[in-house]
């Protein structure tokens, strides 16, 4: 049980910087996940604290112990891999019960410990088995106990979720964020799939080319992305990006796409006056763009039109894409909507939930905190 | 869909036909080896391997000139029974027996019409006389060549025989001590152990050390390193055997077992190491990782999942080398000589100046070769199991 910490770390391969100034304190028992597409430096910043991989600048800490120079085995920290790496010549107890053994640790207690993580997982009847004799969850599972056994300060997993089928993958998600609870230990774990960050993580850090985009909560990051790359990257389909103008009338400013002229809430007008007259980029995302006809009650509505492009139905909702002017973008609609091809929809899009992001820096305008 | 089948049995044909006859081409002359080490020396010498379930030589002859009168089994006329060993033993000979032929029996033509024998066809009535007689008569297989192989016999019976005369020469003392004659195959066996064994184990134990380093330790130069000694591949035998006969001159290695074991491991060692290197880097990176997060050390790490791991090239590897070895004539004869004689050593000794002996070299043969046999079809289930299978994701 440990807090983990990265004091502007940074890893370089040659020319490539993988991970770029790296800046975060992991709270003891938190969930963090590292979210972001591959090559953005995630599974580089795990491997950098398990030791697999030696830092180039900074300081990583597991608790008040600076580790940099700790080789892997001493840092107390276990490590669930994407391919699971069990030793395919070991039987399942042996494979579990074989960082203890190399600990040192009684045969009786040994024993108990792999008998308790079985149970915990429910592989009890398949200590006797080698790896190739089991399915893709079963490995997965031993990965996981032969991790859980060693009882570390922190457990670490890199895409562990990603060999497993779809139906398996979401069961999974739900036990480890029950392993996590009934664990207390800290878990970073490693992830290309925003799903599994959304639901499992206590607090998730999005990447991209080696620099840290946004670190909160996921109710945060959905709502408040604090860039361009946040927003579209989180939520699925992703958030609606348009080239607009902050322009003034009647006392109100408007996003002015030439196509349509949206207002915005009352309570931002303070925050984005000094943006007036700008280029902007303005988002929104799908569940926020509604048919005129099923709008939700209570939202502020700004009307727009848009042609369809193409429907499809997903059974409790229609994801339309939709067309204004040339720009395409994507509406999460109410399933009872009659909309075909070519038609023009009348739409309310529900500018409390809006974005503004600046168009160089692509940064947040929205001034929230 | 039967023209399927007769098509592709066709287009295979080829396939098979070379299969069957290269199968033909190694599987008959070893076969006539085997069948030749188990015949006694006088058959060999007379007949080929593959007469060996027909009829006696003479056969023939003594029914066309003989069984009309002395019926089928010879015993038909009383007072001159062809089976009574000291009738026969007055015709040892062809021309006796020609002699013989030749003069009346009580006024009449021994023969009376029949056309006597000719000198060959005589000969040949001879020794089946023999046969039946029991004056001469060999068993078709016996095992007293692969006897005589082992204990070095050089005389012109056989062991068993010259011991049970007490004719024996003298460096032979027909008891156990025997096998351990210096001449003989089964000493020779135990010396060809003696230096295949460790010749085998080194050069893998030292391999699977370096390509274990090769593959998971960081070092400067290691590539090159590993280029340098792949390289080493090339350096033929020959051309070292001089300046190491000097050396081995110099440090008193030379006839010793010691300086042979270090002969083999040098040059196993370049392709031991790349073929180990090769097979350890292939392992996924994964195991590895997660071995030394479980807190393991490089050792423990080559130990507990390297070598486990490394049985099938291990068992290939030690399939080639034992094979090499075992069958090598020239660095046992460049350093070890006739001091401690191994197989090879002592097979090319077997054949006589005049070209005889073969009796002893088949069965010489088929000693050398069994443990390599045993060897092969031992370890051959390693080359197919696929160790890895299950390990990681596929």
């Amino acid at each position: 049980m440990a807090s983990v910490t990265y004091e502007h770390v940074y890893k370089r391969f040659g020319d490539v910087v993988a991970v770029n100034n790296l800046d975060i304190k992991i709270e003891d028992k938190e969930f963090l996940v590292f979210v972001g597409p591959s090559g953005c430096g995630k599974t580089t910043s795990l491997r950098l604290l398990a030791g697999l991989e030696e830092i180039t600048d900074g300081q990583i800490r597991i608790g008040d112990r600076v580790v940099n120079d700790v080789p892997p085995k001493d840092r107390n920290i276990a490590m669930v891999f994407q391919s699971y790496a069990l030793y395919p010549h070991m039987s399942v107890y042996d494979n579990m019960a074989f960082g203890l053994k190399l600990r040192k640790t009684p045969k009786a207690e040994i024993n108990k410990q792999v008998k308790e993580a079985a149970d915990i997982l429910g592989i009890g009847q398949l200590l006797d088995r080698k790896p190739k004799q089991l399915s893709g969850g079963q490995r997965q599972r031993v990965a996981v106990g032969r991790a859980i056994v060693r009882d570390p300060a922190v457990f670490l997993f890199d895409e562990p979720l990603s060999n497993l089928d779809a139906k398996l993958r979401v069961q999974t998600r739900a036990e480890l964020s029950k392993l996590h609870q009934r664990l207390g230990t800290t878990f970073i774990y490693v992830t290309h799939d925003q799903v599994e960050a959304m639901t499992m993580a206590s607090r998730i850090a999005v990447m991209k080319d080696g620099l840290l985009m946004q670190i909160d909560s996921p109710q945060n990051l959905y709502g408040h992305p604090a860039n361009v790359f946040v927003g579209g990257f989180i939520g699925s389909p992703s958030m609606n990006f348009f080239d607009v103008t902050l322009v003034e009338q009647d006392g109100k400013l408007f996003v002015d796409g030439g196509t349509f002229k949206l207002a915005t809430p009352d309570d931002r007008q303070a925050a984005y006056l000094p943006h007036k007259g700008r280029r902007v980029i303005f988002g929104t995302r799908p569940e926020d763009i509604h048919t005129a006809q099923y709008a939700a009650p209570g939202i502020v509505p700004a009307p727009m039109q848009a042609e369809v492009d193409v429907t499809e139905l997903m059974g409790n909702e229609i994801f339309l894409y939709l067309l204004t002017g040339k720009k395409q973008f994507i509406a999460r609609v109410d399933p009872r909507t009659h909309a075909r091809p070519g038609e023009q929809v009348d739409l309310l899009v529900n500018m409390d939930n809006m974005h503004l992001f600046d168009p160089q820096t692509e940064k947040t305008l929205d001034a929230w905190k | 869909m039967n023209t399927n089948k007769a098509n592709r049995f066709l287009g295979h044909l080829p396939v098979h036909v070379i299969i069957v006859t290269l199968c033909l081409l190694w599987l008959l002359p070893a076969f006539g080896l085997l069948v030749t080490s188990f015949r006694p020396f006088q058959d060999i010498s007379d007949t080929g391997w593959w007469t060996v379930l027909s009829a006696p030589k003479g056969t023939a002859d003594y029914d066309a000139s003989c069984a009309a009168c002395h019926g089928n089994d010879g015993k038909l006329i009383t007072a001159a029974d062809l089976t009574d060993p000291e009738l026969v033993g007055r015709y040892p000979r062809s021309l006796q027996l020609m002699a013989m032929l030749r003069k009346e029996i009580d006024g009449k033509p021994h023969m009376a019409d029949l056309p006597a024998p000719e000198a060959q066809q005589a000969a040949d009535i001879a020794s089946y006389l023999r046969r039946i007689s029991n004056i001469e008569n060999p068993p078709r297989f016996t095992t007293s060549n692969y006897v005589d192989a082992l204990v070095g016999y050089r005389g012109t019976t056989t062991y068993a025989k010259d011991c049970a005369a007490g004719a024996q020469s003298l460096d032979l003392k027909c008891n156990a001590s025997d096998l351990l004659n210096p001449r003989g195959m089964s000493r020779a066996f135990l010396n060809t152990l003696a230096v295949s064994l460790p010749a085998t184990l080194l050069p893998i134990l030292f391999a699977a050390f370096a390509a274990y380093a090769f593959s998971w330790m960081h070092f400067r130069g290691r590539m090159a390193l590993f280029a340098v000694l792949v390289g080493l591949q090339i350096v033929p035998l020959q051309m070292t055997l001089v300046p190491i006969s000097r050396i081995y001159a110099q440090l008193g290695l030379n006839g010793t077992f010691l300086g042979v074991w270090l002969f083999h491991t040098g040059f196993g060692l370049p392709y031991a190491i790349y073929l180990m290197r090769n097979f350890l880097g292939a392992l996924p990176q994964d195991l590895f990782e997660s071995v030394y997060l479980d807190g393991a050390s490089h050792w423990t790490a080559f130990y507990r999942l390297a070598l486990p791991l490394a049985m099938p090239a291990i068992a290939s590897l030690a399939i080639f080398q034992f094979l090499w070895v075992w069958n090598d004539l020239l660095v046992a004869l460049v350093f070890l000589g006739g001091k401690n004689p191994v197989l090879t050593y002592q097979i090319s000794n077997m054949v006589t100046s005049l070209g005889g002996g073969w009796h002893l070299l088949t069965a010489a043969a088929f000693i050398s070769m069994l443990l390599p046999m045993i060897v092969f079809f031992g370890l051959q289930r390693f080359f197919v199991r696929g160790l890895l299978a299950g390990s990681v994701k596929g």
